[in-house]
Order: C-alpha cells, then structure tokens, then sequence
C-alpha cells in the first residue's frame, strides 16, 4: 500500500434518487475524506446521472473512498479512471476588471486560450473557459495582474478516450473483481 | 381493491413475515395504529421508550434470525430510535424501523413533532427512505427488507408522512426489485480461494478468528470441518462467541482487549491468520501496528469494504461465509499440527486466564459461572455494556450460536433489558438470563413494565457494584484512581422489581448465588436478582487500549497499586 498522496479522478454512476448527493457528500464527510471537486449531470442512461469525482489520498484511502461510495444503495457503479487515458474538462466562468485601456490586453489572452468573452461591461469582462485544470489556473494566473472580480468553477468532468466507455451497471464482473484487488 | 398507506404497510409486514412489532405509538402514526386491529397476525409490544423499540427489534433479530420492526412516530419518537438503529448498524443486524412523518405539506416547516429523521440516520443505516407517494410504498417495503437480510444485514428506516398513511391506492406487492446498485457478491473468487487454501496448508501455526458473519451466513459446520479438517485453534470476537462450541477442543475462546492471554498469544505468534466474517475492531487487535506481527491474513467478508480497511490483508475474499468456506475446505488438506496445538494448549496453562479466585467475597464472575451451571449452558444470555457484559463473555460458556446477545460495536449500555425482552419474545421456549450491570440497567429500567404487561419470562440478574464498573477500572489503572462520576447510587431495585409486580431477591453471599438462581429458574415469569458483588473488581485479563500483546494484564497477585503507579502505561486512544 504507498503511502504517497495523489490526486485521483473517479466517476460514479448513480440513480436518480432524492437525497444521493447528500449521501455520497455525507460519506465523504464522515470519513474523513477530502473531496477536490464533485461534478454531476444526468448521463445517457435513463433515470442515471453520472458524477466526476476529484480527491486527494493515497491508494490505501483511495480504495476505500472507492468502496464505500460503491456500498451506498443508489450508487450503481464507480470506476477510478486516474489511470486510464481520458478526457478531462472543466468551465469557469471569470469575472475580470478591464477599462477601455486593458480591455484588448484582456481579448487577446483569451484569445490565446480559446476562451469566450460572453459579457462586457464598462470596466469588467466575464471570460469563459473550458479545458483541463491547468489550463484554467493559467489562464486565471495571468488575468490576477488586472484584477480578478469573481470566479466560478463548474469542477471537472471526466471521460474515457476512444472507444471505450465506462461499465454499464449490467457489465459484470467489477474492475475490482477483475483486478482481484490488485490495489491492495 | 384499493388500500390506505397503513394498511399497505401492514399487508408488506405480513407478506415479508412479519409477526412481532415492537413500538410506541403518536400523533404522526396513529393512522397506522388504527389499522393494527385489521392484521390480528401482527402483534404490538408496547415498550416505554423508543429506544427500547429499536433495541428489542435488534435481540428479536438476532436471536430468531428474522427481521426485527420497529415503530415509532415523528420528531422525539424517530429521534429515540437513533440510539438502536446505530447499535443494529454497527453489529449487522436486520431492522426495519418505521418511522411516522408530519403531513407533507409541513414537511421543511419546522412542524410540531417534525426532525429530518431520514437525515439524522443517514450514517447509521444501510439505506433509508422517505416515502412522498403512496404508490411508492409497496416496493419500498420490498426493497427494505431485502437490504436489511441480504449482503451485510443492517437497519433500514422508513420515514411515512402522516396522509401517506391515509392516502388510497390499488394495492399489489411487487414479485421483483430493481436495485442496480446492490448486487452483494456471495460466492468467492475463485483464484483467491486458491490462494487461500495453499496459504492454510502450507500454514505451520495457523488460527481462526470467527465474527458474527458466521451467525449471519449460518456457517457453524462449514467451519468446523475447516478447524477440525486442518487442526485450526479458532478464535471468536465478542459477536462471533459461539458460533464454534466454546467445549471444543480447538476452542480458545475470546480474542482482544478482555480476550483469552493464549488466544491473544495464538495471534501473535500465528504464521497465517483466517479472519471470518469479522472486521478487526480496535478491540481486538489493540495496537494495529502491532497486530499480528507474523502472519500473512485472509480475509474473507461479505463486505468489500471491510477489507483493508484497518488491517493490511494478503488475501481478500469478497463473499459469502458459508460459501467462501464450502469452496475453501474443499481445497484444504488434513493436517495434525501437533506442534502448535501443544504450544497454545501450553499457553492455555500457563495463563488459564478465567480462573475465579478462592475469595470470601461476593464476586461477579462466580455470579456468571453460576447462572452458566445452573442453566446447564442453554440460556441465551443478554447484556449491557461493561464490566459485567465481559464477565459474562468470558464466565458463560456457548455452545450454540447467537446465544450470546450483546451490544459490540456501539457498546449501548442500556441494551440489555430490551434486548432481553426482544430475544424472550423470539425464543418463548429458551431461558432468556438479562445479566446487566447497576449502571447499564438504569438506563432502561423502564421496560420492566413492558415485560410485566406482556408477560416476558426474562429473568435479570443485576451485577451491582455501585460503580460504573468498566470506566472505574480504566480510572484505576490509568487515571491514579481519580473516580470522577463514577460512584453510582441506585434505587432499592428489589423493591423496584416488587413495584412493577416482578418477585425479586437480593444477594449478598456466596452461598445464596445458586438458591436463588434456582428460584428464579422454578419461577414461572420475569425475576429479577440483584447480585451484590465485590465494588473494585476488575476484568482481567486485559489489554490496555492502544497496547500490544506483550503489555497484557492478568489478574495480579499484588494489590493492584503497583500497576496504576507504573510509568510503564500509556493511556491513549481512550
């Protein structure tokens, strides 16, 4: 079991139930786990949603954050993908302070980033971005020199590349199965 | 035809097979209550607190094995529940606890006699449901019974608004579940069972630790021919005791904090460590670090996240008990292992660690060893949490499974009676013996007057000290004898006992243990005897919290001075 932390991205598949965000985020909270971000949208399945989750651990909590949320009823299935090649995306929408002498500075950083400015007011923009996380801190390090009024930040999502996908809840054998708790 | 939410509920009871209901009725329920009389096939305990509800439901399901139910209604009464609900969790017991709600309209308004009861037992349930719609109730009720008894049992709450109750629909009970995220895995795999049976063969010390996950799946013959097979010295937890008979002779009884000194050396010195259907509690492997420093361990537990959770574990198997035995012992080869059976037996010797000492005064342990020959072995013994729970552990031997009903994980003092009540109204025809200490059993002294209006046979035996025994003794040993709050008086309780109708003796000599542990046993309905014994009696042997094997205490032969004095001792982890 190493002893190292890292961050690592795990995406759960839950049933759309009242109350499945609180028991999840409960779970987190009891235990003692540290949450990076947590992201959640319905997915392609009916009545599922699916939910991008960022912690902070090593692989011994890690395996548990991994069990326990798979333990919790309306939880259907949560795969570690840290590992696996995958795309990971997040928004901000950012809120800077620019005046008629900053504000083509401010166009053409964005620019730069692929972001949109989607409102302009007399001495602000709101930018937004998407990409991966580092992506985003750049972008906000280099605005912080003309004044960062607001942040916002949807956490990130995450998805396998190519053709493949995460399990269906039909697909059996668990990965954990399959590995024969390899991380352990 | 169409059926209100109570009846529903009521028709879900009785299909599930459900005939015991232990409860307390109020505003929010009092539609459910009304619809009682129409199922005369459920009958209504009436206890005197909630908590007594939950705790009953809990000795009722783990003695008959059945799903316990438990009633109470919104506000204070789902909030007195809470305290038997996390017991039911932390020992993996099924019960269902129905809970009244307020209207659905004051639901989020703060209403009269409204708590987030969902809410509030999040943590200490395996799922919970409020249900909004009628419609929903059939196969909430289905699915919460199959969650409480399959995979790792555990509690389930239903919260029902008060017009759900009232509320009509079409009624028919669902043949099928959907739960897409609950599919326990139950047989093994296959190549770790492989694995498994090479580690025990090739094992030159090994031994069992047996929890309640062998009550739970029934394995008790499974793990027999597994010790016997092998030649295994086992083990239990305090929940697993008796699930092997305790007359075996590879029995080594209790393991951990207030375990056996040679099962705690078995452990140390074990090269292979087969954990069954346990969850190496902090009570029984003390300082983890330290913990069976020399084994390789399997584990095999129906739940995927017990593993590796506290210890490190070199082959996990995920299922099952019984299962995971059956594939295991037939890949396991017969051995002698003379050597190391010896070798415990040698330990069991040296450290025979329950002998009761030749004392003049009245002591606990005789009071246990008593009742345990006088009911020839065959009572199912309930107890509080304390000194008196861990002499009744260690002092009355089990031969049977679930014969021993006890609050482990949460350690509720104030189990017992309930408990008891619970455990009487499953086993009509066993001997039910509440051993409870002064402390636990004035925490929930009120159901005397359950077990008189139902009349409940359990007979009580009250280990009375006048201490809150078990934190006194952590004081003695490890806090200079500052006994800070727990000197405890207590009512006359015979006189207690004659107030509810209950015949009742006290005991103040060795010579009157037996004659009237035998009135209690002629008498046909509840007795209670309160035994008083020695006041600064200790549990020995013990492992002090945090501490490793070789710290372990035995019953000195010095005044117990010399201990509390010694430097030697850190207190942590308390």
């Amino acid at each position: 079991m190493t002893m190292t932390k890292m961050r690592h991205t795990l995406v759960a598949l839950v049933e759309d139930k009242p109350g499945v965000l609180t028991r999840m985020s409960s779970l987190f909270r009891r235990r003692g786990f540290n949450i990076e971000s947590i992201a959640v949208g319905h997915s392609e399945l009916p009545n599922l949603s699916r939910m991008t989750i960022v912690v902070n651990g090593t692989a011994g909590i890690l395996e548990q954050v991994r069990k326990q949320l798979s333990k919790v009823v309306n939880v259907v299935k949560v795969t570690d993908v840290t590992d696996d090649n995958i795309t990971v995306r997040e928004l901000a929408l950012v809120k800077v302070r620019a005046n008629s002498q900053t504000r083509s500075e401010v166009i053409e950083i964005a620019d730069i980033f692929r972001a949109s400015i989607v409102d302009v007011a007399t001495d602000s923009l709101t930018i937004e971005i998407t990409g991966d996380e580092d992506k985003v801190d750049s972008l906000l390090n280099l605005l912080r020199g003309f004044g960062v009024k607001e942040v916002a930040r949807t956490g990130c999502i995450a998805m396998l590349r190519g053709a493949a996908s995460q399990p269906r809840p039909e697909e059996k054998p668990s990965r954990a199965r399959k590995e024969g708790y390899r991380l352990l | 035809m169409k059926l209100t939410g109570a009846q529903i509920l009521c028709e879900g009871l009785v299909k599930e097979g459900v005939d015991i209901i232990f409860g307390f009725p109020g505003g929010a329920v009092i539609p459910l209550y009304d619809t009682l009389p129409q199922y005369p096939q459920l009958r209504h305990i009436l206890v005197r607190h909630e908590q007594g509800a939950a705790h009953a439901a809990d000795g009722y399901a783990r003695t008959t094995g059945k799903v316990g139910v438990c009633f109470a209604t919104s506000g204070p009464g789902a909030t007195n529940l809470v305290t038997g609900i996390a017991n039911a969790y932390l020992d993996s017991v099924p019960v269902i606890a129905v809970t009244g709600q307020v209207r659905r309209d004051f639901i989020g308004r703060d209403a009269f006699q409204e708590t987030d009861i969902t809410g509030i037992t999040l943590p200490i349930t395996k799922h919970n449901y409020l249900v909004m719609d009628v419609n929903h109730l059939p196969i909430v009720i289905k699915e919460a019974f199959h969650l409480a008894r399959t995979g790792r049992p555990g509690p389930i709450l239903i919260d029902i608004p008060r017009d759900v109750f009232m509320d009509q629909t079409e009624f028919s009970y669902p043949e099928k579940i959907d739960l897409p995220g609950y599919k326990p895995t139950l047989q093994g795999h296959p190549a770790q069972v492989k694995k498994a049976a090479k580690m025990v063969n090739e094992a030159k010390r090994p031994v069992i630790i047996a929890g309640r996950g062998v009550n739970i799946s029934r394995a008790y013959g499974e793990l027999a021919y597994l010790a016997e097979t092998a030649q295994i010295p086992v083990l239990t937890t305090l929940l697993g005791v008796g699930c092997f008979p305790e007359s075996h002779a590879l029995s080594y009884g209790m393991a951990g904090m207030h375990g056996m000194v040679y099962a705690n050396f078995a452990i140390e010195n074990a090269d292979v460590l087969i954990a069954i259907g346990m969850r190496f509690d902090d009570r029984v492997t003390g300082k983890i670090s330290a913990f069976a420093p020399h084994a390789h361990i399997i584990h095999i537990d129906i739940d995927p996240a017990e593993i590796g959770k506290n210890v490190r574990v070199d082959v996990p198997i995920v299922g099952d008990v019984k299962l995971v035995l059956q594939a295991l012992n037939k890949q396991v080869t017969k051995k002698s292992r003379l050597d190391w059976i010896n070798q415990v037996d040698d330990w069991r010797r040296d450290h025979p660690s329950i002998d009761i000492r030749d004392d003049d005064g009245l002591l606990p342990q005789y009071v246990v060893r008593q009742i345990y020959e006088i009911t020839r072995g065959e009572a199912i013994i309930v107890t509080g949490v304390g000194q008196h729970q861990m002499w009744a552990a260690q002092h009355y031997w089990f031969d049977k499974p679930n014969r021993l009903v006890s609050s482990g994980g949460l350690g509720a003092m104030g189990f017992g009676l309930p408990a008891a009540l619970g455990a009487q109204i499953g086993c009509p025809d066993t001997t039910v013996w509440c051993i409870d200490g002064d402390g636990s059993f004035q925490m929930t002294i009120q159901e005397l007057a359950t077990i008189v209006q139902e009349q409940v046979p359990v007979k009580i035996a009250i280990i009375n000290n006048g201490y809150l025994g078990m934190v006194r003794q952590w004081q003695e040993l490890f806090y200079k004898r500052r006994y800070v709050a727990t000197p405890i008086s207590c009512p006359d309780f015979v006189k207690i006992a004659d107030g509810y109708g209950i015949p009742a003796l006290r005991v103040k000599q060795r010579q009157e243990v037996a004659p009237a542990i035998k009135q209690a046993m002629t008498h046909n309905g509840p007795f209670l005897i309160d035994f008083m014994v020695e006041q600064e009696e200790n549990v020995y042997p013990m492992i002090p919290p945090g501490a490793t094997v070789a710290e372990i205490m035995e019953e000195p032969k010095q005044p117990i001075k010399a201990i509390a004095d010694s430097k030697s001792l850190k207190v942590s982890n308390i």
